[in-house]
């Protein structure tokens, strides 16, 4: 059965004449905290506005938690969403913003929602206008994980969190994921943060998907190879993503398995998820050639030089 | 698909059953207390006002009418007293007409523009209560609030306005029930025109979706709507009476005015004016045209063979004038709010 707790295809969003989003199609499965990785209006945000129904497609279609259509009530009640810049009503302190959100949903934990803020330091009677950037953040998170969400969405959570405020509130997120098994969505342009807590990564450039699938596989089929700048250009036995020349040397991100066999001269490493990240967003032409991920599977594009 | 908490519920859960209304009453209430303080306390200081100032109006005219021999020098100063004194009183008309539009301003347009401006609908609509509900389960408590409070308040402004209607016709001056100043502040049309100011606030927030132009915006619709309903929609409402030679009721909202010579053919002003000039200079005429509602000067050129026709509405027929003019108001704010809950299901984030 279909679990896919994110599942597009052909979804394309198109605000006056200029698509935000197009031609995406991909499946995003349960029980990761997959990132939403890609430069400033790559379409992130947009993605996940069509998945928690704040928009409407303007083609294909977008299904969430297994199946349901995206802003259905039954897709509402599952999915906790947190927009970009937490907005709360400012003049509501977080005791009433507790209240409201109860009152809006089938499933409130208030006594989770009283304990975390607690253990915050996030007084009640505060008004959420008056908290501070790291601390509204933390309250939206909370309203968010009592719902007791099956996904949690978080549009650039961390953004404008200072270093502190940003680990403490992705150890809640981890947590929460540990704990009840939410599955989580998040976009974000910091790549650094998503190294320590993403297992499923998205990468969108210009509104495509350029790649998708699960960290693991993705650092295993990929390959750093060091070798003499001068034949760097000769290197055709694997897709190269991205060459990097350093004077003498050429660093080539190549798609290659681990026990691939290594050119003479040229020495492997494995690859880190921000270097791969970097890699592919410094080549967005990439995103043009077919096939990004079109099954179940998480098969890395076929990008080639 | 196990995890959906409704029991006996296999496939996609699409048979959820919605989140009982009653759970927003607190959330509008919560959300919107402040602003319905705000119309309390306007309403109850105009209330107090029309309240203090309406016992004196009342005490005065039941002095001047029932003041024996009504013929009488003595009665008819007193009559000349109430005029002079309470004339002012009416202004108050200019007030009471800008509150059904800051209603609508300052309580409608911000619902949703506030949301929309502040980012806070991306809260709001992704909660499990669901977007259309959530605008309906805002808007329609605030509408019927609105209306109610507006309702009560025309009452008081009824019984205000009531000597001066009365009174007439031996109180010159004073408004006929029709009179575009004081008609829609009294019976149900205060409440209409404050439903639907409402509407159309909540119908410019969504659509402008910043508070400050939506305000502006409402306040111009509302007021071009007024203004049309005033001069142009109202005296359409039913066919006019047509009447000859100035006999139309003391009541009677006149509409238009024609003299009409011997053949049928109207007379122009000026023409009369030359007439009268003529046949009887003492009684004023001339090029500008003739005296105008002025018994003698109607009654000299009747005897000479014109036929003056007026087009007018009864006063009595206030109430059927009431209620055509309510009923296109509740049909409008209904259509409003139809409309404003449709631009929330299709608007796109």
């Amino acid at each position: 059965m279909n679990m896919n707790i994110i599942e597009t295809t052909g979804l394309g969003k198109r605000y006056g004449g200029t698509w935000a989003l197009r031609e995406c199609t991909l499946a995003i499965p349960p029980g990761h905290v997959a990132a939403l990785v890609g430069p400033n209006g790559a379409g992130k945000t947009t993605l996940l506005n069509l998945a928690v129904g704040l928009a409407a497609p303007s083609a294909g279609a977008v299904t969430v938690l297994g199946g349901l259509a995206a802003g259905s009530p039954a897709a509402l009640d599952g999915i906790a969403f947190v927009a970009q810049d937490a907005p709360l009503y400012k003049n509501l302190s977080a005791a009433d913003m507790l209240h409201l959100t109860r009152n809006l949903n089938r499933r409130f934990d208030r006594s989770y929602a009283e304990t975390r803020l607690a253990e915050l330091g996030i007084p009640l009677s505060r008004k959420a206008g008056k908290l501070s950037g790291g601390q509204q953040a933390q309250l939206a998170l909370t309203l968010a994980l009592a719902r007791r969400p099956r996904l949690l969405v978080l549009d650039e959570p961390v953004a404008m969190l200072d270093p502190v405020a940003r680990h403490d509130f992705m150890a809640i997120v981890l947590t929460a994921m540990a704990d009840d098994g939410v599955s989580i969505v998040l976009s974000s342009h910091v790549l650094a943060e998503l190294e320590r807590v993403a297992d499923y990564l998205i990468l969108l450039s210009r509104g495509r998907v350029q790649v998708a699938g699960e960290v693991d596989d993705l650092l295993a089929s990929h390959r750093l190879l060091t070798g003499p700048a001068a034949v760097a250009d000769r290197y055709t036995e694997r897709p190269v993503v991205h060459v990097r020349r350093a004077e003498t040397q050429a660093h080539l991100l190549v798609r290659a398995a681990a026990d691939d066999p290594v050119p003479p001269g040229w020495e492997a490493h494995p690859v880190g998820l921000e270097e791969l990240a970097l890699a592919y967003l410094r080549e967005p032409g990439a995103a043009a050639l077919p096939g990004p991920v079109r099954g179940r599977h998480a098969e890395p594009s076929e990008v080639a030089k | 698909m196990t995890a959906l908490t409704t029991p006996a519920r296999p496939g996609h859960g699409t048979g959820l059953r919605p989140l009982p209304w009653r759970r927003m009453a607190w959330v509008t209430w919560r959300q919107h207390r402040i602003a319905l303080a705000g119309v309390a306390a306007l309403l109850g200081a105009l209330a107090l006002y029309l309240w203090f100032t309406g016992l004196q109006i009342h005490r005065d005219w039941t002095a001047a009418v029932a003041c024996h021999p009504a013929s009488s020098g003595a009665c008819g100063a007193l009559v000349g007293y109430f005029i002079s004194d309470w004339q002012p009183a009416q202004m108050i008309a200019v007030v009471l007409q800008a509150v059904p539009a800051l209603i609508g301003a300052f309580i409608g347009a911000p619902v949703l523009a506030r949301e929309m401006e502040t980012g806070t609908f991306r809260y709001a609509w992704t909660q499990g209560f669901g977007r259309s509900r959530w605008t309906l389960a805002k808007l329609v408590p605030l509408a019927v609030v609105m209306a109610a409070a507006a309702g009560a308040f025309s009452v008081l402004s009824s019984w205000y306005y009531q000597p001066f209607l009365a009174g007439r016709p031996s109180f010159g001056g004073s408004p006929v029930p029709l009179d575009a100043a004081v008609f829609d502040l009294r019976g149900v049309a205060f409440a209409a025109w404050t439903l639907a100011a409402f509407a159309i606030g909540a119908l410019a927030g969504m659509l402008i979706r910043r508070v400050v132009p939506a305000i502006a915006a409402t306040l111009a619709a509302y007021t071009g709507l007024a203004l049309a309903a005033g001069l142009y929609l109202r005296e359409h409402y039913m066919t006019p009476l047509l009447v000859k030679n100035a006999n139309a009721p003391g009541s009677a909202w006149i509409l238009s005015q024609q003299w009409y010579a011997k053949g049928g053919q109207p007379v122009s002003q000026s023409v009369l004016g030359q007439v009268l000039q003529q046949g009887a200079p003492q009684l004023g005429g001339g090029k500008g045209g003739i005296p105008q509602q002025d018994p003698t000067v109607n009654q000299y050129l009747v005897q000479h063979g014109y036929t003056l026709w007026t087009t007018y509405q009864p006063g009595s027929r206030f109430w059927p004038f009431q209620w055509i003019e309510g009923g296109w108001l509740l049909a409008l704010s209904v259509l409003l709010i139809a409309a404003t809950v449709w631009l929330v299901r299709r608007r796109a984030a």
